[in-house]
């Protein structure tokens, strides 16, 4: 133990400082109320936030004290775990606005699947450094889908399609160890497609298809390409582009066609939902260089953007600290994400490097997703910025994670 | 590659994502502009609220306008409280702490500081407006009746409280929303969907125009009128004569599942709970934890059925095959069984066959029939399950499934309930443990409105639709549940001579002095013992007077089922109450007024009075 805590990597646990302390302040003026009290009050979000970040400091201390091997060698029993902490919501959980996420304890409420994302990668981790894994083998694959797939049927049930999305982070990980990389290719393909189709219908897609694959092949006849392979696909293709339409029109609900149509410029919308994006850009718009000053924002004092300080704290970041703020917050992710890659790939152990690369992806996710949807680049899906938002589960789970990646870093050398 | 791969999108979402902000927060200049002129005011255009008529299309509920004094407190500059206290005639403190309250909520946004103002109040406050900065008035809709009746049925709006504002995005503080009744299960149809507009300012708070040229703003929609099932008169009448009463009355139209009247008692006037008296009017009625005039006893109250349970007891039974309508049982003043144990009776002649036995009410000739009907089967598990079923399909022990708020399951006892409290296997018990069920009497619990279908059904001879208050909407089909058969599993050509029975229950039997002269009704009186708790010791109470009818018994127009909590033998309040209701439906007037001014002028207050005074008391006098 002597030896490991000067291995710790400050410079991660210095942004993730910055990223908490500055995701207060503006949490802090986002929810301020009219009159002042301390900044502990119990009854304010920001008091309330300020508790859970001083007990964020426990949870640290209680993760780094712990053997490194115990992430190990108890991956399997915690990711067990973690799954029924899923299941038990729909006997114990509790259901607010039409999710059932909850556990409620006393006045407390936790949401168990951010902490599943932490169990979901111990697993994957030890899943991908077993010997005799092999990505390459359909049945490895399989397992590993499988791995990914069970918190993503249990967190849908809720139903939580944001939460969900935040799995396909693991394909990072898969693609890193040896994963096709047609996998990565295909996913990629049919959001093209899927985007592609809502946005110039099927009629359009199926010719464009035809001719992407038909130059393909002419591309590459010197390689005396299989003609029957690539009929195949783009007969694939074409069908994926015919079920988008019914897939948005019959399994879509109205407020998830609204979402991508407003982000699509598909349709203006009369129902307000079109309206919170537009407050939240005008929002980071009317930043300017430097912002209007911390508190001093007009437009998130005047409670115009929905949910500012959850899903939305981004948009007080872009009024009050302006282009220059909202620089620094990305360039400090930008840099954390690098910085756990880095380190992701120091690593001897497979163990983790695999858990790194997820830690890297999950984060990745949230913040493509959630500061996507800000600035009005990605539909509405409602998921936290890490470290950011408020939501006490939300940064224990977030500093969960990436403490535990910290700590197998730290001990990288003793395993061997 | 595999390597760089997630370098790579890292670096270039964080150069999208900056290339994006820069243009937002840089370059666009409209956004800061749009955000200085501090923003966007939202304005709501709210709807009529649709209109609700009777089944003869007399309108029971309409509208009338009231106003809201809405304040913006950043708005609010020093005025004369003295002279504002005067106008709309509330305390200063009153005035200060609502305020203060407002301010909390937010400087920015309007709260509601006095609710509901009377026009005149309103026309006064109008003309003084000027001289109160940051008030305005909010014109809202409220509900103005037109009847003094049928509150239970109808429900009441209120404002939306914290926890339906959380959970359903439309509604917005202040939001009226329909609770209870009609109010409550068809307020979306009946609010409409409310309008939006939103309107420009400038930095002085100055209106200048729509915001983006209103392409975010809507249009209300009216809310659709309805018609419901209720006949507005009987509903009156059987209001009037529950009078004094606790209990309820519920009229069907077999034919169609109708709900012609839905009485409880008692009941209140529907326009307590309307504009700035609702508040205190609803604790007074909600408190009122002995009368429970909130409580809606044709839907919610659970009582044994009683006698009229016998008709349903000789349709199973001959269904089963187990009697046949001819056949006679011995009544010794009651029925022996077990070792020395007696089920009493009253004295009439015997011995008897089904239509007399209806007729008179045997409590022998049902035990009978009852035993033989569970005892068939080889255990009395299957033979009570068998009998639970026909039940079932009557609508009893279960939620009948109509368009009402509220109601009850009833109670319908099968093989696990009698194993459980008879602790089988290891202790036996056999169809006599049950007998009470042969006279309605045992752990059978019915709803009112379950009575009432039940006694469609038979006049229909075996099939019903699930009464229902909705009868037409404004542009729309009713719910299909409200418009498909329901079948029994009692076969037609049983119903002829349980329906004979009834009908001489008014010829020769124990109704044969309420008879309704010109009218052929079949009906069955019933009389309920029932207990209460005083003191943790459990008290026999008067019983109840219970009556199910329908006529004219060749082409029945009406059934009904009558509850008077207390009023002791069925012919007695129930059995009155039920032929006047018939004959003010069927004829429009009343014949009988006898009958009627007995009922007028009788009332069960003394009796309702007795467990609650503390001493000992006599009951069924």
């Amino acid at each position: 133990m002597p030896k490991s805590t000067v291995n710790f990597d400050w410079t991660t646990i210095f942004i993730y400082l910055l990223l908490v302390v500055f995701g207060w302040v503006n949490i802090y003026s986002a929810s301020l109320g009219d009159s002042t009290s301390s900044i502990f009050d119990f009854g304010e979000i920001y008091g309330k936030q300020g508790i859970w970040i001083l007990l964020s400091i426990v949870l640290v201390i209680i993760t780094l004290a712990i053997d490194s091997r115990f992430y190990q060698r108890f991956s399997s029993v915690i990711y067990i775990f973690a799954l029924l902490s899923l299941v038990g919501l729909f006997v114990f959980g509790k259901t607010i606005a039409g999710q059932t996420a909850w556990y409620v304890f006393g006045g407390v409420s936790i949401q168990p699947a951010e902490f599943v994302k932490a169990a979901t990668a111990l697993a994957m981790a030890k899943f991908l450094s077993g010997i005799q894994t092999n990505l390459n083998l359909f049945k490895h694959q399989l397992q590993a889908f499988l791995i990914i797939g069970l918190p993503i049927v249990l967190v849908l049930m809720q139903p939580d399609p944001g939460s969900a999305m935040v799995y396909f982070a693991f394909f990072f990980p898969l693609y890193r160890e040896g994963l096709h990389y047609a996998y990565l290719l295909l996913g990629f393909l049919a959001i093209v497609l899927f985007v592609g189709t809502l946005l110039v219908g099927p009629l359009w897609m199926i010719p464009a298809v035809l001719v992407l694959s038909l130059t393909l092949f002419i591309a590459n006849r010197k390689k005396r390409p299989s003609l029957i392979k690539y009929f195949f696909t783009a007969i694939v293709a074409i069908g994926f582009s015919l079920s988008v339409n019914y897939v948005f029109e019959n399994v879509f609900k109205q407020h998830h066609r609204d979402r991508f149509n407003i982000v699509l410029g598909q349709e203006v919308d009369a129902r307000g939902i079109g309206f919170n994006t537009n407050q939240s850009e005008i929002a980071i718009g009317s930043g300017g260089w430097i912002g209007k000053g911390w508190t001093e924002g007009t437009q998130t004092k005047g409670k115009f953007v929905p949910e500012q300080h959850t899903d939305y704290i981004f948009s007080t970041v872009g009024e009050e600290w302006g282009f220059f703020g909202s620089f620094v917050v990305i360039a400090l992710f930008v840099l954390l994400l690098i910085r756990i890659l880095h380190l992701a790939e120091r690593q001897k152990s497979t163990f983790n490097r695999v858990y790194g690369y997820s830690l890297a992806g999950i984060i990745f996710m949230h913040f493509f997703v959630n500061i996507g949807m800000v600035i009005g680049i990605f539909p509405t899906v409602g998921i936290p910025l890490p470290f950011f938002s408020y939501g006490g589960s939300g940064l224990w789970g977030f500093t969960l994670l990436l403490f535990i990646f910290i700590k197998l870093d730290a001990e990288r050398m003793s395993f061997w | 590659m595999r390597r760089l791969l997630l370098y790579i999108i890292v670096l270039t979402t964080g150069i999208i994502f900056l290339g994006r902000l820069f243009y937002l927060q840089v370059i666009d200049e409209s956004f800061a502009q749009l955000s200085e002129n501090n923003a966007v005011k939202v304005v709501y255009d709210y709807p009529q609220r649709g209109y609700i008529f009777d089944r003869n299309g007399q309108l029971l509920v309409s509208n009338q306008p009231s106003y809201d004094v809405m304040a913006i407190p950043m708005n609010v500059k020093a005025f004369d409280t003295a002279e504002f206290c005067r106008i709309l005639n509330i305390t200063p403190e009153k005035l200060v702490e609502k305020l203060d309250k407002a301010k909390i909520y937010s400087p920015r946004l309007p709260s509601i500081i006095i609710p509901q103002l009377t026009k005149s109040e309103y026309a006064y406050f109008q003309e003084k407006m000027r001289n109160f900065d940051g008030f305005y008035i909010q014109k809202r809709s409220l509900r103005d009746y037109q009847t003094h009746n049928a509150a239970n049925v109808l429900g009441y709006i209120a404002e939306a409280n914290k926890k339906l504002i959380a959970e359903n995005p439309y509604y917005i503080s202040g939001d009226l929303v329909g609770q209870q009744g009609i109010e409550g299960y068809y307020e979306e149809l009946l609010r409409g969907v409310k309008g939006v507009q939103y309107i420009q300012k400038d930095r002085f708070n100055r209106t200048i125009g729509k915001f983006k040229d209103g392409i975010f703003d809507t249009l209300p929609q009216k809310g659709r009128d309805l018609s419901v099932t209720i006949d507005a008169n009987l509903q009156a009448y059987g209001e009037k004569l529950m009078e004094n009463k606790r209990g309820g009355i519920v009229a069907l139209e077999p034919a169609t599942g109708e709900i012609l009247s839905l009485v409880t008692a008692p009941s209140y006037d529907p326009a307590l709970l309307v504009g700035r008296q609702r508040s205190p009017n609803f604790t007074k009625l909600y408190y009122d934890s002995i009368a429970m005039p909130l409580y809606n006893r044709s839907l919610q109250a659970e009582y044994p059925p009683g006698s009229p349970f016998k008709t349903i007891n000789a349709l199973i039974a001959l269904q089963e095959g187990v009697v046949t309508k001819g056949e006679k049982f011995t009544c010794n003043n009651g029925y022996f069984y077990g070792r020395g144990r007696r089920m009493g009776c009253h004295p009439h002649s015997s011995p008897l066959d089904m239509i007399p036995g209806i007729a008179q009410s045997c409590n022998a000739y049902f035990a009978n029939v009852y035993r033989r009907a569970i005892e068939k089967y080889p255990t009395p598990q299957e033979g009570i399950d068998t009998w639970a079923e026909h039940l079932r399909s009557f609508g009893l022990g279960d939620y009948l499934g109509s368009d009402l708020s509220t109601g009850r399951p009833g109670k319908v006892p099968n093989a696990d309930y009698y194993n459980s409290i008879y602790n089988y296997p290891n202790r036996k018990w056999y169809a006599s443990a049950t007998l009470s069920n042969a006279i309605g009497q045992g752990e059978v619990l019915t709803t009112p409105i379950q009575l009432a279908n039940m006694t469609a059904a038979i006049a229909n001879k075996g099939w019903f639709y699930t009464p229902h208050i909705l009868r037409e909407i404004e542009g729309r089909e009713i719910d299909k549940e409200y418009t498909e058969k329901k079948y029994t599993t009692i076969d037609s050509k049983h119903f002829e001579p349980v329906i004979e029975g009834m009908h001489q229950v008014y010829k020769s039997g124990t109704a044969a002095t309420l008879r309704i002269p010109g009218i052929e009704i079949a009906g069955k009186t019933g009389t309920a013992e029932n207990f209460t708790k005083i003191g943790g010791k459990r008290v026999q109470l008067t019983d109840h007077s219970i009556f199910i009818a329908f006529a004219p018994v060749e082409d029945p127009k009406i059934a009904i089922a009558v509850f008077v909590e207390n009023g002791y033998w069925g012919g007695r309040y129930a059995g009155r109450i039920a032929g006047l209701m018939i004959e003010k439906y069927l004829k429009g007037s009343i014949s009988r007024t006898d009958m009627e001014e007995w009922i007028l002028t009788h009332s069960l207050e003394e009796e309702y009075a007795k467990p609650q005074s503390g001493e000992p008391f006599i009951i069924n006098q």
